[in-house]
């Protein structure tokens, strides 16, 4: 044959592994997104401390030399100082020791309830996607129920259903996000279900299983870490407003939810009890926004070289 | 047909899409034709003739609202329709494959060449990835394509259109099919590449003895690769002949009108000469022949009542009134002249 005048290779020196180089790829148009590298490196250095701080008592001490909930009424309402960072709050309790202490109870809210959402969201949207017709209307129908209620609002209701405490916060906003993990994977389950490779590997014979786990998860595996991340944003927030409410976490908790909730009697007066709790919370959102935003970028084929 | 050796014969195929409460659209309506083994058989017609839908079929791989209503199709003696999901996909890829239109979306764009065509292996003979690279670089040198260790761990966006259906065509051969269904396989494709394509697909048929369904709308393709030809017309066969036979000596009007308006080079032409009128709407059917609102020789009998399939000449179908005894219009009737 002499076929082979369509030759396409861009010449190659060695062979790399194909993992290697799509993931050495998705590495370069990351590091491109400034932004996205601060916030990632922010979420990074957020959760360490967290974890050096709830994990290892030596660098507590170190890292903050005051017990997060101390009371200590000679110093309440001190401004901002080297004794302490953030100030003092109305019991005299050390801001800066709570929002380290409290920083544990947000990531771990925003992680895990996103991470449940996602066990239960995906692979109902998957089913209702790939499936179609009964199976979509049952379970799309369920997911607009969930959808119908305004986030804060289910929220709301979950947990005065279930009494006010972390865990049934951590519960309310996982519930809360499965409509919108549904919703997009169906979506993008959709979209990939008419796609002709789906088309040619059923004519290969393959099974359902088959097709659902190794070629329709990994076309939509882009938008589920997105939209986890973007979550985390979302639950973090909704978390402390729980909190802020009065449903979350009870105190004396250190949760910034509600502490913000504290400050809000002296905002006229000592405003810094209110502010660096707020200021804690935009600090981590805006950080999951922008990270999310450059991971989505990244992983969009579309963008690739 | 008197050929005995057929690998396929679909016999009145009825494949229909009820959408809206119910509403019936016949996308097949009662499609006949053999593949005999070893052999090429052309499909064509234009957009919306059910050429697809019938390979779908055959693959049992409608979707719904789509469903094959009757019909049989016997797979060397075995009748495709009654079978399971679970036994039809031990058929797919392995006795009976299928390339598609697009190489530049049949292709998963997550996985390496060498992973999807690894698939096959996988599926059918539950081969793990060390057993078959030597089976998949050996299909890469089959279809054809150069330096198949480097291309193995290149994924289908680095390749080019022709070298991503020469890939298709590995995957689908991969398991030795004995019938290869190829869904105008050179459409999206540059002529040159088409051609290259169409000669690999010949000699891979003489090589490895498969048969072949060319699902096509380009006569060209079909006076080159084919040995058959079904012509369909709205969801039905209206002529099947030899290929020779057909070019020769078109029976159906609506087969002379295809003919007629391809370009020639022989004779000096100002103009192109169309088939008048459009392909009626598949949920207006016309009640008689479907051809009969564009034919130039219709009449009453037409509009009215269906032709059957008539089998003429030597293993020659037709589904004209002409070639009937009941044939009410002009006698001398003759729909071409050489």
């Amino acid at each position: 044959m002499s076929l082979h005048a369509e030759s396409t290779a861009v010449p190659r020196e060695k062979v790399e592994s194909p993992r290697v180089k799509s993931i050495k790829d998705f590495f370069r148009r990351f590091t491109k997104n400034k932004p996205a590298v601060i916030g990632f490196f922010v979420i990074l250095f957020l959760v360490f401390l967290a974890i050096t701080v709830s994990s290892f008592s030596r660098f507590d001490i170190i890292i903050t030399p005051h017990d997060p909930s101390t009371v200590n009424l000679v110093d309440r309402f001190q401004g901002p100082s080297s004794e302490y960072w953030f100030g003092t709050d109305h019991m005299g309790r050390d801001i800066f020791s709570r929002i380290v202490h409290g920083m544990i109870l947000t990531l771990g809210i925003g992680f895990v309830s996103v991470i449940m959402g996602g066990i239960i969201g995906v692979p109902l949207g998957i089913i209702a996607g790939f499936y179609g017709g009964k199976i979509d209307a049952i379970i799309m129908r369920f997911v607009d129920v969930l959808l119908a209620f305004p986030g804060i609002l289910l929220a709301l209701a979950i947990v005065s259903i279930l009494g006010g405490s972390l865990i049934n916060v951590t519960i309310a906003v996982a519930i809360y996000s499965v409509p919108g993990f549904a919703r997009i994977v169906r979506g993008s389950t959709l979209a990939t279900k008419k796609l002709e490779y789906i088309d040619a590997i059923r004519a290969l014979g393959a099974t359902d299983t088959r097709i659902i786990f190794l070629h329709v998860l990994p076309n939509v595996l882009s938008p589920i870490i997105v939209n986890a991340t973007l979550y985390i944003a979302t639950a973090i927030l909704t978390a402390a407003g729980l909190s802020f409410l009065g449903l979350g976490a009870q105190p004396p908790a250190p949760e910034w939810g509600a502490m913000l909730n504290d400050g809000r009697n002296h905002l006229r007066d000592a405003g810094h009890i209110a502010f660096f709790p707020g200021l804690a919370i935009l600090v981590v959102v805006l950080a999951f926004n922008i990270f999310g935003d450059g991971l989505r970028d990244a992983l969009d084929p579309k963008m690739k070289n | 047909m008197g050929s005995e050796n057929n690998i396929l014969r679909v016999n009145n195929l009825q494949t229909s899409f009820f959408i809206d409460g119910g509403h019936e659209i016949k996308a097949v309506d009662g499609v006949t034709f053999d593949v005999p083994e070893g052999k090429t058989l052309g499909i064509v017609g234009e957009s919306g003739s059910g050429k697809s839908i019938t390979a779908l079929s055959i693959l049992k791989l409608i979707d719904s609202p789509g469903k094959i209503k009757g019909g049989e199709i016997n797979l060397k003696g075995e009748n495709l329709v009654d079978k399971t999901e679970k036994a039809m996909r031990k058929i797919r890829g392995n006795t009976i494959s299928m390339i598609f239109q697009e190489p530049m979306t049949s292709l998963n764009p997550t996985y390496t060449v060498g992973q999807q065509i690894r698939e096959s292996y996988k599926i059918h003979q539950g081969l793990g990835k060390r057993e078959s690279t030597e089976k998949v670089i050996e299909m890469l040198k089959l279809v054809g394509i150069p330096s198949p260790e480097k291309r193995i761990n290149q994924y289908p966006f680095e390749l080019s259109g022709g070298m991503r259906q020469r890939v298709m065509i590995a995957m689908a051969l991969a398991c030795n099919p004995e019938l290869l269904i190829a869904d105008e396989p050179t459409t999206a494709l540059d002529v040159t590449i088409q051609a290259q394509i169409l000669e690999l697909i010949k000699e891979l048929q003489d090589e490895l003895g498969m048969s072949v369904i060319m699902i096509t709308h380009d006569l060209g393709v079909v006076a080159e690769t084919c040995d058959f030809v079904a012509v369909m017309y709205c969801g039905k066969v209206v002529e099947y002949a030899e290929v020779k036979t057909l070019f020769k000596n078109p029976r159906h009007p609506y087969t002379v009108g295809l003919l007629k308006s391809l370009p020639r080079s022989d004779i000096d032409q100002l103009e192109l000469i169309p088939i008048k009128g459009t392909v009626p709407s598949p949920d207006n059917m016309p009640e008689g022949c479907s051809f009969a609102p564009r034919c130039p020789f219709a009449t009453e009998l037409c509009h009215d009542h269906l032709p059957d399939l008539l089998e003429i000449g030597d293993g020659e179908q037709i589904r004209c009134w002409i070639y009937t005894d009941d044939w009410d219009g002009d006698p001398e009737v003759k729909v071409y002249e050489p």
